[in-house]
């Protein structure tokens, strides 16, 4: 390597953090009831046999769960890092922890720079307060002094666009102004470096690419972005290089790109879907019952988000009391407003035998999904002889995310989604 | 970027920037009790109004139940102004101690989200209830006026006990506000502790009814000292202090200040991934 002239401004050794797991109660909490009654238990053990040694011993078992375990990265002055791994890899707790609101339980993390983090819009937002004074609360609370709030204060009513509101209290607010309001205020924060969780997933489109935009500029001026999302599309936009966690380790740190796929791969077999032979909310009379939905890609891929026109392969497994006559099953796509956007129907590509056995796995192909980043509902519906027999509403999701589809060389991103719910390849040109 | 600006992370940190970091955040301090006071004032007419009813009523109870019924000694101030002097630390120090053991658990999603150190939180009850102690003090002049009570000089001291009954809700506040995030359960303690310490406490009758043979256990109570002190400073010489048992008290105070200190630092580190 050649020497590069940045510094390091977050310098992460061997980080760890480990949770106690009760196995008893489920809050993280315990009640003073619980600690008194334990303790009489222990004091009436000792009493009833003096010698028996340590009865107090068998108390709740507690197990360690490692949230983040032996974590080391450097991230240089105005680079721009993309945090992602699947849920419950350990980013939040990495954030928290380079955030200072949780202690890690060994290693050690180097900050050069003002940190801050923001965890979540509108943090410590009042509902009776007005927009106003949310404004200075909220900036307060990211850690901008009063003087540097009054200052910004014009350019923040301004991004936000909530002038005419701005002494309304912010309950009365839609939840669009809401969110505006309060990533108006982190936007203007100008920390050295800025820690971003999963907040962009909030607010209508336009507001998305303006944020993006907020955040790509604070990169140029040579702030350091930690950025986690789950939308890679963004990710990929916005960030340099990327850190991918899994299982609370490290599995891969580079560029951007190669992290995103790298992210991707970390999706093993058979974790996304619930598993709907012992589901119960279920319609239908029964006789036949879904038990498996496999969502598969051309390269085997299961259960990841797939890039848009991914040519997908849906496996069906059903069990019934006997041999299934006239089968009927329908596939269909809704978007997150529940609004019907494709199906996939034997009827209309009608490709089942008159009679299937009472067991077996039944699969659609397709030749590509060309459905706009986003996230889908499937519905599942076996029919019988014109009988409905099983109906899974939300059987499963399917995750689309961005790609050059078109391989134009720009990349369709979610925040492209708008008025738009299917790509259609096409190509423009010069009439002669 | 200069040197001091690095942060270093590592298990057991904090100690070494702690009160460095308690005067940067002192904006945020002002920040959060002012979203409080706004809060609690926002609905003016039930806030205000709840303010100035509840020491009234109290005052009005213990005045006829004290003063007219048992008939107990008021060394020659009206009964009124004799409770109502008492009610203004008690009432505040009451206030203080149901508002910070919450406060911690209010607060959580600021807990989860952001840095800051965490003792500004159940400071800022305190500043809080000294609005309501405000109020109460204005009533108080009021009082006085009816009665054409006038105070002596020694009101001028009013203000160190003032202090000292703010050290004494702090120390407490802080015990209990971390203990509160720890046992879930034990806020149903706080109500009890402070119904409790209204009877314990000279605030329905004056302590030289107290026999001396109690005095040690009695002047225990932080509160005592705080309460005797106030009516000293208000209605003079009618009220003298028991010095020994004031410095007792005074100690008290301080004793649990320290461990409030010593007990919520320990348990910070965890709040966040507790509360």
């Amino acid at each position: 390597m050649w020497c590069n002239p940045m510094p390091n401004v977050i310098t992460v050794e061997n980080l760890a953090k480990s949770y106690l797991l009760s196995h008893q109660s489920q809050q993280p909490y315990a009640g003073l009831r619980d600690v008194l009654s334990e303790g009489a238990k222990w004091l009436g053990g000792k009493v009833l046999h003096p010698l028996g040694g340590r009865s107090g011993a068998e108390r709740t078992s507690q197990e360690e769960f490692w949230a983040l375990k032996e974590v080391s990265f450097e991230v240089k002055q105005g680079e721009r890092v993309g945090i992602v791994g699947r849920n419950g890899a350990g980013k939040s707790t990495l954030l928290k922890i380079l955030s200072r609101i949780t202690e890690p339980s060994a290693g050690s993390a180097r900050i050069r720079g003002r940190v801050a983090s923001l965890l979540e819009v509108g943090t410590g937002f009042h509902p009776e307060l007005t927009g106003r004074e949310n404004i200075f609360l909220n900036g307060a609370i990211l850690g901008m002094s009063r003087a540097e709030i009054k200052c910004k204060f014009d350019q923040i009513v301004d991004f936000a666009e909530i002038e005419r509101f701005l002494d309304t209290p912010v309950k009365r607010y839609s939840s669009g102004m809401y969110v505006r309001l309060a990533f108006a205020v982190a936007a203007h924060l100008e920390p050295e470096i800025l820690i971003v969780d999963e907040v962009l997933a909030v607010g209508d489109q336009q507001f998305q690419k303006k944020c993006l935009g907020r955040m790509e500029e604070a990169g140029k001026q040579g702030r350091t972005v930690l950025f986690v999302s789950h939308n890679m599309a963004a990710v990929e936009n916005l960030c340099q290089t990327g850190i991918v966690l899994d299982q609370g380790g490290v599995v891969f740190n580079g560029k951007i790109t190669e992290a995103v796929k790298s992210y991707l791969n970390t999706f093993s077999p058979n974790t996304g879907g619930s598993d709907l032979a012992a589901r119960e909310n279920r319609q239908g009379n029964g006789q036949v019952r879904i038990t498996d939905l496999t969502i598969v890609d051309s390269s085997g891929n299961r259960n990841i988000p797939f890039q848009i026109g991914a040519e997908l392969f849906f496996h069906i497994s059903y069990q019934a009391q006997g041999a299934v006559k006239n089968p009927h099953l329908i596939i269909g796509v809704y978007d997150l407003m529940n609004v019907g956007v494709t199906r996939f129907d034997t009827e209309i590509a009608g490709s089942l035998p008159a009679s299937l056995p009472a067991s077996g796995c039944i699969t659609c192909s397709t030749k590509g999904v060309p459905l706009v980043p986003g996230r889908y509902q499937l519905n599942l519906a076996f029919i019988s002889n014109g009988v409905m027999q099983d109906y899974l509403a939300a059987a499963d999701y399917l995750d689309i995310i961005g790609s050059d589809y078109f391989n134009s060389g720009k990349i369709f991103n979610e925040s492209d989604s708008k008025l738009t719910k299917v790509l259609i390849k096409h190509q423009w040109g010069i009439t002669s | 970027m200069t040197e001091q600006d690095e942060i270093l992370i590592t298990p057991g940190m904090g100690a070494r920037h702690y009160w460095r970091d308690l005067w940067r955040y002192r904006e945020l301090f002002f920040f959060l009790a002012w979203r409080d006071i706004l809060v609690r004032y926002k609905q003016t007419m039930i806030g205000v109004a709840w303010s100035v009813i509840r020491p009234l009523v109290t005052m009005l109870v213990f005045s006829i139940v004290f003063g007219g019924l048992a008939k107990l000694p008021s060394n020659g101030v009206p009964y009124p102004i004799m409770v109502f002097a008492a009610m203004l630390p008690w009432q505040f120090f009451a206030n203080c101690l149901s508002e910070s053991s919450n406060s911690l658990i209010g607060n959580a999603n600021l807990l989860t989200k952001v840095y800051f150190p965490r003792l500004i939180v159940p400071a800022g009850s305190i500043l809080v209830s000294l609005v309501d102690f405000f109020i109460s003090c204005v009533i108080l002049g009021g009082l006085m006026a009816w009665y054409r009570f006038v105070p002596d000089l020694k009101v001028l001291l009013l203000p160190a006990f003032l202090l000292m009954a703010c050290l004494a809700s702090f120390g407490a506040g802080l015990w209990f506000s971390a203990l509160n995030v720890r046992y879930r359960d034990f806020r149903y303690v706080v109500p009890f502790l402070v119904q409790f310490g209204l009877y314990i406490s000279p605030v329905g009758f004056s302590s030289s009814i107290v026999p001396a043979k109690w005095h040690v256990l009695y002047f225990l109570n932080p509160m005592v000292g705080v309460i005797d002190g106030f009516r000293w400073a208000l209605l003079g010489d009618a009220f003298p202090v028991n010095w020994t048992g004031f410095l007792l008290s005074a100690a008290l105070v301080l004793g649990i200040l320290v461990s409030g200190i010593c007990y919520f630092r320990s348990m910070e580190r965890s709040f966040a991934d507790v509360v």
